[in-house]
Order: C-alpha cells, then structure tokens, then sequence
C-alpha cells in the first residue's frame, strides 16, 4: 500500500503543483490519477519514485517512508512506464527488457530468459526479441515499456500516461491487455492519465484531481458517474456520465423475451396469424444464431429477404451500456441478447433494458442504507 | 607541367622512399603528431562535453571558451609558443590541441543534450545510477554525433599538422616548406597530396570505427 500523506509540492516560483494530497492506494489495485494539465497529477505520480522530492508531507509504502531507502533501490522496485516508452534505441528489444534484472546484478542470461518470459506475457511475438525499437510499431514499443517495468517483479507499477501517444484502437488494445496482466499479476498500479474515459475504464479506484493540484474526488469508478462530488468534477466527467456509468451495470439479470425468436422451418402461415400486427420475429438458423428480422405479414419465407439483425450483445459479458447501444441501433428497437456461443437468448427492448437500470438503482440505493444501518449498529 | 605530373613525379622517384626523408618515416612523423594531438584533445574536450551535456549546465561558458579557441590563428600561436618554449614537440601540439578541443567539445555537449529525453527520463525512473545513465543510454544513443565531432577534429589535426615543419620537425609539411625553399614544386605538390591522401584515410577510419561501434538501433535511425 502506498499512503500519500499531506503531500505538497511547491516551486520555487510561488507555483503550487501538489497542495496538500493524501491518498490512500491499496495494493492489488489500479488507482487512476486524473485531471486536466497543471492539476499535478504526473507530480504526485513522480514523488512516489522520487523523480520529485516532495516540498513537505509524508509518503509510506507499505508503512516505510520512501526517504529512508536509497533512491536508485526504491526506484528499482518500482516499475516505471512512460508516455512515449523511452526505449533505448541501441538496445535489443530483449535487452530493453532485462535492464532493471540487470542493474539488480542477475546473470545475462538469467536476465534474458527472464525477459523472454516478460514478452509472452505482454503478448508480443518472440521473433521480435532481436530487433531494435525503432523497427516496431508506436503500440508494440509501448508494450515493451510495459514488459521492462516488469521484468523485476516489482509489487507497484507507476504509469505516466502511457497509452496517451498511440491511437484510439491501439489504445484500447492495450487497455484490456493491462487489465488481463493485472489480473494474473495484481500489482498496485498508480496510472495517470488526462482522459476521463480511459480512467473509468481501468480503474479500481479514480482520483480526480483539479488545477492546482487539490483532490477533488476519490472513488470508484461508478460511484463517480452516479455521484460525483461537485461542479468541477460533474463537468470533467463529461455529458454522457449517465449512460456510461451502466458500463458497470451487468445484463445478466435482464427479462428477456424468448417469445418472438423463431428458428428456420417454423410455420410461418401459422405464426402470421397468431402474431399479425405484433410487430417483426427474429429469425434463427438451426444453431440458434440469428439470421435476421422478419415482418410475417410481408415476409415469405425467403432467408435472403430478411433485415439484418446488427450487433447482438453478450448476456453476463457485455453490460448494460452495451445493451442499451444494441436495442437504440436495432431497427426494431430490440437487441438481440446471445450466448458465448453466439446462440440467440431472447430480446432485450429499450424498455426492457430502461427496466433493468430502475431495477439496479433500486438495489444501490438499498446497499447504501443497509451500510449505514450498519454503520449506525456500531 | 601540371600538377598530376606534379605528383606522379614525386611518388615515382625511387629516392622519395627510404631514408629519414622518405615518405614512409614522414608521414609515420605525422601520425603520430596527430594521433598525439587529437588524443590530448579528446581528453579534455570528452569528459567536459560529457559532463556539461548530461548535466545542462555550463552551456553558454563552453561556447564562449570554443568561440575562443576558434578565433585563435593556429600558426600565430605556434609561433608564439615556440619564442616561449623554444624548439621541440610541445610548441606543436599546443595548437593542434587548440584548434581539435572545440569541435569535439562543441559535438559531444550538443550530442548529449539533444537527445530525446524519454528514454533518459526511464532509464532515472527504474533506478539507474547516474554514471551508467550517461554511460549505458546516453552515450551509445549520442556517438554517432560524437564520433563526428572526432573526426572532424581528426581531420582538422591531420592537415593542420603540416605546420610542425616550419619548428624543425618531421611530418609530411617538411615536404612542402622544403619544396617551398628549394623552390622544387614537384615536392610541394606531393606533400600536399600525402595530406589530402591522410585526411581521406582518417575519413575512412572513422567510418571503420563507426561501423563497429555504433548500435544498429541507432545507426538506423540517424539515416531514416
């Protein structure tokens, strides 16, 4: 755990870059440090490594005071990624990696083997282990950014907006990518970055700070969209809060209705005339994939007539965000709910997902008042 | 008689090669004026370029002090040195050094302080003691700009060293002062082509030493 403790960083100049922050970061986590330019969020990210000294408080990593270490081994254990990865050039990718192993005193090939293993993980192509930096792609450099932080093992990873340089594709790559290290790593990683939806994204726990380097609001993600502290962070958080705090909504308790999905080959006069005029059926190829929507008062049967059905979501994968896109896209208002296998679960209209988000608020608001039942028991 | 005759002359003359006038023990004298001269020379101007460019600080003074060095005329000060110091090796080398410190100093502080400041700023963060943040990243990242600075000094020394004829010393300028003396041009001529001759082999040592020492990762990306 890192505990930021009364942190201020003045200049010389009378500019205040950190006023008086404390911040507790558990391990096991990732803490997103956020804001716009001058809120000093890249400041407090670089007095954790001392790449700054503090002007006064306190910082404690795992309760040590990062002063009473020598600067280069508490530097050592921590990893450090950078926005523009700041490989060294003269380097081969693999030596890259193995540099901190290196400085630690392991043997060449220890280092190496090490590195090797390094370049698995961040899912880049062992071929790649020969070549020179300037010979991979913006993405690919920033993943071994991320593999050389690692290579000792370090418990806590420091990020200085490292995806901020690489397209919005890319850097959504290498999001999830993040997301699936941490979660077979579990480091306490301290990331910073200027993007809110980036910072919702990855983050356990989001520390928004505001210029001038105050701590504004710190929380979870989706307690920050559905509560946001004040004006400043409201504004920062962006129009469209609403709608994306339902990314943490699941879809698995959704009312689908399994009523108007057909499979090819069903009795299609028939069902013309019990479902006349209640609207289009979603038709389904034997395996229960959808093919697409139907009107059984026009429609005859013809497969390669249908409409196309879009986008399906995934029901316990995808949230209710995604639900919600689906049903607004679909050109008959329903989403297409399926399966992992991509086999068709029933229908989620804009009502019924509308629904859903009443039903989940219902059971936040009755969490918060069990704890401070709790709370009140104590 | 024009100066290819000049020189073809010179090079077949049987007696141009043995002896303590001959060109093999010559142009031996002159290499090593110059390897002694650009030796000094990377001696003091390396480590202050070093220093200064991984630091950021003592810019403007080492521009002053080369601005200086430049401004000096090379055989006023050979003169100079040898009413002070009489005959000898010395009074050569000091404006050799002179004229090969500001380049390689000018070079090496510029080659350091404008590299990219990104992998400087990693190599810092994951703890990397000072000394092999210079060494390690610094430097390799830097030489190809370093070894330029050298070899134009090199280069500067080589034709420069001519002058050491003019304090009774060897080198291949004996050539040319004595040819300028004797009024033999066939000499002066030939001198002047070991010069040029020396300058073009200094080119392509250079480039030997940058081929070895330089990263591939680097090399390739000075020509993209």
């Amino acid at each position: 755990m890192i505990a930021i403790e009364d942190v201020s960083k003045r200049y010389a100049d009378g500019t205040v870059a950190v006023d008086r922050l404390s911040l507790q970061i558990p391990n096991h986590s990732i803490t997103v440090l956020v804001g716009p330019s001058g809120c000093g969020k890249t400041t407090t990210l670089r007095m954790i490594n001392r790449m700054i000294e503090p002007s006064s408080g306190t910082i404690r990593v795992n309760g040590e005071d990062i002063l009473r270490k020598p600067v280069n081994a508490l530097r050592q254990s921590m990893g450090y990624v950078i926005q523009n990865a700041g490989l060294f050039q003269h380097r081969t990718i693999l030596d890259n990696i193995a540099t901190v192993p290196r400085l630690l005193g392991w043997s060449k090939q220890r280092a190496r083997a090490r590195a090797a293993e390094l370049m698995e993980r961040v899912g880049l192509d062992p071929a790649m282990a020969r070549r020179y930096p300037y010979q991979l792609s913006g993405g690919q450099q920033q993943r071994v950014g991320v593999a050389r932080a690692l290579a000792a093992d370090p418990p806590i990873l420091l990020m200085d907006e490292p995806f901020s340089a690489v397209d919005p594709v890319v850097r959504r790559g290498l999001q999830e990518e993040l997301l699936r290290i941490q979660g077979e790593l579990g480091k306490a990683i301290v990331f910073v970055t200027h993007d809110m939806d980036e910072a919702i994204t990855i983050g356990d726990r989001v520390a928004v700070l505001r210029t001038g380097g105050k701590l504004a609001q710190f929380a979870a993600p989706d307690e920050l969209l559905s509560a946001p502290a004040d004006a400043f962070v409201e504004e920062f958080l962006g129009g469209d809060r609403g709608i994306r705090g339902l990314s943490f909504l699941s879809t698995r308790d959704l009312a689908l209705d399994r009523s108007r999905v057909f499979p090819v080959g069903s009795d299609w006069q028939q069902l013309a005339g019990e479902s006349a005029g209640a609207g289009p059926v979603l038709v389904t190829d034997a395996d229960a994939k959808p093919l697409g929507w139907a009107d059984l008062t026009v429609w005859a049967g013809d497969v390669q007539a249908l409409e196309p059905h879009g986008q399906a979501f995934e029901v316990g994968k995808d949230s209710l965000r995604v639900a919600l896109d689906r049903a607004v896209l679909s050109p008959t208002g329903q989403a297409v709910a399926v399966d992992g296998a991509g086999r068709v679960l029933g229908l989620a209209g804009q009502e019924t997902v509308a629904a859903a988000i009443r039903a989940a608020r219902q059971r936040r608001a009755a969490d918060s008042e069990g704890v401070s039942t709790v709370k009140a028991a104590r | 008689m024009n100066v290819l005759n000049f020189i073809q002359s010179f090079f077949s003359d049987g007696s141009h090669w043995h002896g303590y006038d001959g060109i093999p023990q010559r142009v031996w004298e002159h290499l090593q004026y110059t390897a002694g001269a650009l030796a000094i020379a990377a001696a003091v101007g390396l480590p202050i370029g070093l220093v200064t460019g991984h630091t950021g600080r003592g810019g403007n003074a080492l521009a002053f002090v080369s601005a200086g060095a430049r401004a000096l005329p090379t055989f006023g000060l050979l003169v100079l040195m040898f009413v002070w110091l009489g005959l000898g090796i010395v009074p050569v080398m000091i404006p050799l050094v002179v004229l090969a410190v500001p380049p390689i100093l000018i070079t090496t502080y510029e080659a350091i302080r404008t590299l990219d400041p990104s992998p400087v700023d990693a190599a810092r963060g994951m703890g990397m003691p000072e000394a092999k943040v210079l060494f390690q990243v610094e430097v390799p990242a830097a030489l190809p700009l370093i070894l330029s600075g050298l070899r134009s000094a090199a280069i500067q020394i080589v034709s420069t060293a001519t002058i050491a004829a003019y304090v009774s010393l060897g080198g291949v300028g004996r050539y040319i002062l004595d040819g300028l003396y004797q009024r033999n041009y066939e000499k002066v001529v030939g001198g002047a082509a070991l010069t040029a001759i020396l300058a073009l082999l200094v080119l392509v040592l250079f480039w030997a030493i940058a081929r070895v020492a330089v990263s591939p990762g680097v090399r390739r990306r000075r020509t993209v």
